[in-house]
């Protein structure tokens, strides 16, 4: 029990400042700030507006009753003017008699202050004979009940010492202003705790969603490198930002992908030549420099053959960074405007003779002025290696180039008559070291149309295989640039 | 001819050396930016070969700063790195050839020694001469033993590239690049196809061959001893 005790005491002040912390934590963020902020500002101009709005009418129920006396006032000094103190005594009387619900406050005294007429008693006690206006209290018997008003009065001196007393019972309008003064108070602490609900939910949601941005890129950090910040539709500016941030981790898990890609191939199919190569090197350091099985090959041909496969592994270790560079999407440099139909020909031109030899017709049919964004060099190695391919597998007939625009892309199609390629290898013979020579005689690295296809998506295109019947046509499609 | 050699690996220095000395030059070595940069400027060579990475100095900046003090000194850099981008800043950044490591030493030295002629003869010429064979550069037109020969344009500027180059030895990469501006190797042998289309039009029908080809190098085109 002590013990239990003993902990439950230590984690009262652990849990204190945990608060404490999250307090100061929250406190310190710009949500909270920019709520703080915005509380303040709209708590002031609401009670900038109920303030003058009790201001207002306070003042207009008050200029009325001024109004009202004045007006009492000068009407009755005509009446005195016309009729003399009698008519002014009668009129008063007439006035004071019954109550006509008006709260209206008269008295006519003599020069001793006794009432000649009106329909309050005495002089109000405490009341000044001399002033203009006047606020008094009226003591008032209404049913019975002993009530104290508040009033509002003027003074007209009449000669001879006479005093006329016009007033009123300004109790309503008190009452009106303290209803008034209730009612915005009422307004104003509702319309605050609103502006404290809306600022705080406007905060919260705030933070949450950069809460969202770095749960996720903590996430990522911590290796789960497809995850993303969700998005809500709405298109705001975090909604922006997190499309943003979206397409930058698209860019990294790529990067990582093909990184990762180019190493698992390394590890694949550069170690198994690079052990051949130790083994041929191996045997030509143990053979004598005379014959030797297999195939009776000398020292020095068996390092030329080392030599060779060197020279295999380094153009298939090039043409896998190349592909690996250019998948990364690190370079951007692409801009110049290219003639596609010039290049082809270009490429035509330098295989024409190898392919007459191979007993092959290589044609060009390019029409001219089909233009793109793009960069001559990879273009042409793309031709260029569809054009070794041609050669190698289609064993002979005709190899058709051909460069046309077609709904405003720039297309380019090399066609053979060779075997072709089954529909169902015709998309995984892209991918690398995809060779479907099962016997891997003919030399390649199973890298070629991978490289195409790099080449193809780097300039935003694409590249397909369909039936020549017979044979194969590979097509490469890329916007057009209007000529 | 004094040449310059900047490399760090000490075994491709030694291999650079060798090779140079043997062919006839005179070689210094400086094995990082700073030595290069300090030997290159108090001393003339003909030629250098660079390497790009080095340590206290990087090729490519030693290039900027010879090149900034009007030293123009052709230089050929040496670089792991590959791609057209790195060989586009190589020459811009004052480079006159780029080879991309590892490589043969009869492409470096094909290519120097392209160098050394650039840096030496006069390039306004409109006509070139290689023992009776004629190239008119103005009419674009060839003659060999007063015989006009029909050629394709691009079959006159593989020509023109091998007479400029006379007497010396030129690789298959080196054609590639400078007459088709292509700088990656096809996996086939297009440009010995080329060679023996060019070799029946200016060989076939004479005595003596001009054309002729350097076995584990290129080609080269000389006038008969």
């Amino acid at each position: 029990m002590v013990i239990e005790g003993s902990r439950f005491a230590s984690k009262a002040p652990l849990a204190a400042a945990q608060i404490l912390r999250n307090a100061r934590l929250i406190v310190g963020t710009h949500a909270f700030r920019l709520a703080a902020l915005y509380f303040l500002v709209f708590a002031a101009s609401v009670l900038g507006v109920l303030l003058f709005v009790y201001l207002t009418s306070a003042d207009f129920v008050e200029r009325q009753t001024e109004a009202t006396l004045d007006a009492e006032i000068t009407g009755l000094a005509e009446q005195y003017a016309q009729r003399g103190l009698s008519g002014l005594i009668q009129i008063v009387a007439a006035r004071s008699a019954g109550d006509r619900g008006d709260a209206m406050i008269y008295l006519v005294t003599d020069p001793d202050g006794r009432p000649l007429a009106g329909n309050i008693a005495a002089w109000p006690a405490g009341v000044p004979t001399h002033s203009t206006w006047l606020s008094f209290a009226l003591e008032r018997t209404i049913n019975g009940r002993h009530e104290v008003h508040p009033a509002r009065g003027r003074l007209f001196v009449i000669p001879g010492g006479y005093r006329l007393l016009v007033g009123r019972d300004i109790s309503d309008a008190a009452a009106f202003r303290s209803e008034v003064r209730t009612t915005l108070l009422w307004a104003g602490s509702i319309a605050l705790g609103i502006g404290l609900i809306g600022g705080t939910v406007m905060s919260r949601n705030l933070l949450r969603r950069v809460e969202q941005v770095n749960r996720t890129s903590e996430r990522v950090m911590a290796g789960n490198l497809s995850d993303r910040v969700p998005l809500r539709g709405t298109s705001d500016e975090f909604d922006q930002l997190a499309a943003n941030l979206n397409r930058m981790l698209d860019q990294i898990e790529r990067l990582m992908t093909a990184m990762r890609e180019v190493t698992d191939d390394v590890a694949h199919d550069l170690r198994t030549p690079l052990s051949r190569l130790r083994t041929r090197l191996e045997r030509a350091l143990v053979a004598p420099s005379g014959a030797d099985p297999p195939a009776g090959a000398s020292q020095s041909e068996a390092i030329r053959a080392a030599i060779d496969e060197a020279d295999r592994l380094l153009a298939t270790f090039n043409a896998l960074l190349s592909i690996a560079e250019l998948e990364s999407g690190a370079r951007h440099d692409q801009t110049a405007s290219i003639d596609l139909s010039e290049v082809a020909r270009s490429a035509a031109e330098l295989y024409e003779p190898v392919a007459e030899e191979k007993g092959f017709a290589l044609t060009v049919a390019a029409e001219p002025g089909v233009r793109m964004r793009g960069d001559r060099h990879l273009l042409s190695q793309a031709i260029s290696n569809l054009l070794d391919n041609a050669l190698k597998y289609a064993g002979g007939g005709q190899i058709e180039l051909r460069v046309f625009p077609k709904n405003g892309q720039a297309i380019l199609e090399i066609t053979d008559q060779g075997p072709g390629i089954p529909e169902a290898d015709r998309h995984s013979v892209l991918d690398r070291f995809v060779r479907l020579e099962p016997s891997r005689t003919t030399p390649g690295n199973g890298l070629g149309l991978s490289l195409v296809r790099a080449i193809a998506r780097r300039h935003d295109g694409s590249v397909t295989l369909e039936d020549n019947r017979p044979g194969l046509r590979v097509r490469l499609q890329f916007a057009r640039l209007p000529t | 001819m004094k040449i310059l050699v900047v490399e760090d690996d000490r075994e491709t220095a030694t291999y650079l050396t060798k090779g140079l000395s043997e062919s006839g030059y005179t070689v210094d070595c400086a094995s990082d930016g700073r030595e290069a940069l300090f030997l290159a400027t108090s001393a003339d060579y003909s030629a250098m070969v660079l390497d790009r990475m080095l340590p206290s100095m990087d090729g490519l900046s030693v290039l900027g700063a010879l090149r900034a003090a009007e030293i123009r000194t052709p230089a050929l850099i040496l670089s792991a790195l590959g791609s057209v981008d790195d060989r586009v800043k190589g020459l811009r950044a004052g480079g006159d050839d780029y080879l991309v490591k590892p490589f043969a030493f009869s492409e470096l030295l094909a290519r120097l020694e392209a160098l050394l002629r650039r840096g030496a003869g006069p390039t306004t010429t409109t006509r070139l001469q290689v023992a009776d064979l004629e190239l008119d550069l103005l009419t674009r037109s060839v003659r060999r033993g007063g015989k006009a020969i029909e050629v394709l344009p691009r079959e006159f500027r593989l020509l023109e590239y091998l007479m400029r180059n006379a007497g010396h030895v030129v690789t298959r990469t080196m054609l590639l690049e400078h007459v088709w501006d292509y700088h990656f190797d096809p996996q086939t042998n297009v440009i010995d196809v080329q060679i023996s289309r060019l070799r029946q039009k200016i060989d076939k029908s004479f005595d003596h061959p001009l054309l002729h080809t350097v076995r584990g190098a290129g080609y080269c085109l000389r006038a008969p001893e």
